[in-house]
């Protein structure tokens, strides 16, 4: 990954290349052709020369704000509160088998 | 009929001058009639919509129901609607058939109004043109060469085009209100918290908001009474009793403190569109407000903090498509991360992916502190610039989006200048504020939205402001002449 400032246009220009792509294509777990990975790879270039402004700013100091309101997470007493509904929640998967989701073999 | 308001619409109703069948067949006949140059639904419930409308009948005939009851309304197709398919405007889940209700529909349906479809949107909400649907893309009713906005694109064209009384929404950076500005509607996107984020499918969950769309401020408070509120099932959701949207619309405005951030009317700013705002602005000083300059110094960091914390928060979310327990899988997969690479590849479109990788980036390791931390600390820096504004002034005011609807398929190409469009709209997600769009007027034919952006949980403010505007303007009563033929 280069990261190139050019003082004449104040920004960075941040290009990533195509085995970068990749690695993040499969960090994402996305099947990628060789020509989708030209096109990301120039429109995850031009995302990130944006996204750089923020490296300009003084954030010294600053509380990174992760809620707006900076709510702290509700607890509830730990008790089921849902019925068992097993058979509308296996309607919608591609595969399923005496009750249990199905996948291709993990283990021989 | 179709252009009227909810509260003439349920006076109708209550007074027997038609029937919710009736109502709802109306309306299903001009989706019929007029959907097929906009493409705003995806799907179309005529069946179910027609067995609410007797059943809201039946409890009108009795002199019960709200003012909700029998009037047909349609649901952005992100909201989780019980045995109805709900796809996110995506192929991942074109067979998805959730096995139970969102709490925004689930009250609107309590408060008895009829659902006539589930409206196309961009895929994942991930859009502000909704060109990135998988079901293809809506035009805009004032002209079918344009785009009606995004993502909730099709909410505002069916309102619009009078396809349905009223619609919901949702608005991560602007998808409720750039649409309604575009498209000519009334929309509101309330204070992070205020309406349940449960049944949502989510995209930025810090960011995500439902809210109502219409044709007037009177219209979305009459929705706002049923959707917002605590929710249990939301872990975010505000734990505060809503406010009686309806009590206050009538406050006069007089002594009201408007304030206007330069930064909204600078470089990039429509000339065309600075003048309706600037007419809008006049007449508020009309109605007895008054109006100072006000800055909001950070403005021009909250499309790299938006485009660094929305996709990181994506990522994470859309991380349940796997092709195990629902949405598509893809043919004879050979081992397990064959098959969830090819299904996640074939399911989700080209933007959805893009922004999936740039969250994955951002969140990688090595990275998490230059971009989401980084991005984290920019975003207070810009909550702080409101709160500071709102501490001088009552609501703030700019145009919604820097110009009117543009034509469809003018920005595809360019990867970032359809983000450059959200300019406006993004920091107020980012902070958590409400605001809403309200029609202001119509630049080359194309409408208008006023933005009016308020303190944390001050939508009967934000309403009320709209609603002594539209007591003295007619332009969110105009249609669009397609809308007429039928």
């Amino acid at each position: 990954m280069a990261a190139i400032y050019d003082n004449q246009n104040i920004r960075w220009n941040m290009s990533i290349d195509k085995q970068d792509v990749q690695k993040i294509a499969h960090l994402a777990r996305l099947a990628l052709t060789e020509a989708d990975a030209d096109q990301y790879q120039l429109s995850l270039s031009s995302v990130l020369s944006l996204v750089e402004e923020m490296q300009s700013v003084n954030t010294d100091g600053v509380e990174p704000l992760s809620n707006p309101l900076e709510m702290t997470q509700r607890l509830r007493e730990d008790v089921v509160t849902e019925e068992n509904r097993r058979d509308a929640f296996l309607a919608n998967a591609p595969q399923t088998e005496a009750g249990l989701f199905l996948v291709p073999k993990v283990i021989d | 009929m179709f252009e009227q308001s909810i509260s003439t619409l349920a006076q109708k109703l209550r007074n027997k001058d038609i029937s919710s069948v009736e109502l709802t067949r109306l309306f299903l006949a001009r989706i019929a009639k007029l959907d097929p140059q906009l493409n705003s639904f995806i799907t179309v419930s005529e069946q179910r919509a027609l067995e609410q409308a007797a059943a809201a009948d039946a409890l009108l005939q009795s002199g019960k129901g709200t003012s909700l009851t029998g009037i047909p309304v349609a649901h952005k197709d992100l909201f989780c609607t019980e045995g109805t398919l709900t796809t996110c405007g995506s192929r991942m889940l074109n067979n998805f058939i959730p096995p139970y209700e969102s709490t925004v529909t689930s009250r609107i349906q309590q408060a008895g109004a009829v659902m006539l479809g589930k409206t196309n949107m961009d895929e994942f909400a991930m859009g502000s043109s909704n060109e990135n649907s998988f079901y293809g893309a809506v035009k805009n009713p004032w002209n079918l060469d344009m785009v009606p906005g995004g993502s909730s694109g099709g909410s505002a064209a069916a309102v619009a085009a009078g396809l349905a009384v009223a619609a919901t929404g949702t608005d991560t950076g602007g998808s409720i209100r750039q649409p309604a500005s575009f498209c000519g509607i009334t929309g509101l996107k309330p204070t992070y918290g205020r309406v349940s984020r449960f049944g949502m499918i989510a995209y930025a969950s810090s960011l995500d908001q439902g809210g109502p769309m219409a044709k007037s401020a009177e219209d979305c408070a009459h929705l706002m009474q049923a959707m917002a509120g605590f929710d249990e099932k939301d872990s975010t959701s505000a734990d505060k009793p809503a406010d009686d949207y309806l009590a206050n619309l009538n406050t006069p405005l007089t002594g009201l403190k408007i304030g206007l951030p330069k930064e909204y009317f600078g470089e990039g700013l429509d000339p065309q569109v600075a003048d309706v705002i600037m007419a809008a602005v006049k007449e508020f000083e009309k109605l007895g407000a008054t109006v100072k300059e006000i800055s909001l110094p950070n403005l021009q960091l909250s499309i790299p903090s938006y485009y660094v914390i929305a996709p990181s928060e994506a990522s994470s979310n859309l991380s349940r498509f796997d092709g195990v327990r629902f949405g598509h899988r893809c043919d004879d997969p050979k081992d397990l991360l064959d098959m969830y690479m090819r299904s996640r590849a074939e399911g989700f479109g080209t933007e959805v992916q893009k922004r999936i990788m740039i969250g994955t980036y951002a969140l990688s390791e090595g990275y998490y502190d230059a971009y989401y931390l980084k991005a984290q600390k920019i975003r207070r820096l810009i909550k702080e610039d409101f709160v500071k504004a709102l501490e001088e002034v009552d609501v703030i005011m700019g145009p919604v989006a820097p110009t009117t609807a543009f034509g469809l398929g003018s920005k595809t190409s360019d990867p970032v200048a359809m983000y450059l469009e959200d300019i406006y709209t993004l920091s107020v997600n980012l902070a958590g504020i409400p605001a809403m769009s309200i029609p202001a007027g119509f630049a080359d034919g194309m409408p208008v939205g006023l933005q009016v952006m308020g303190n944390y949980f001050a939508e009967a403010k934000l309403l009320n402001v709209a609603h002594q505007y539209q007591q003295h303007t007619d332009w969110h009563l105009q249609t669009p002449t397609m809308a007429k033929g039928a």
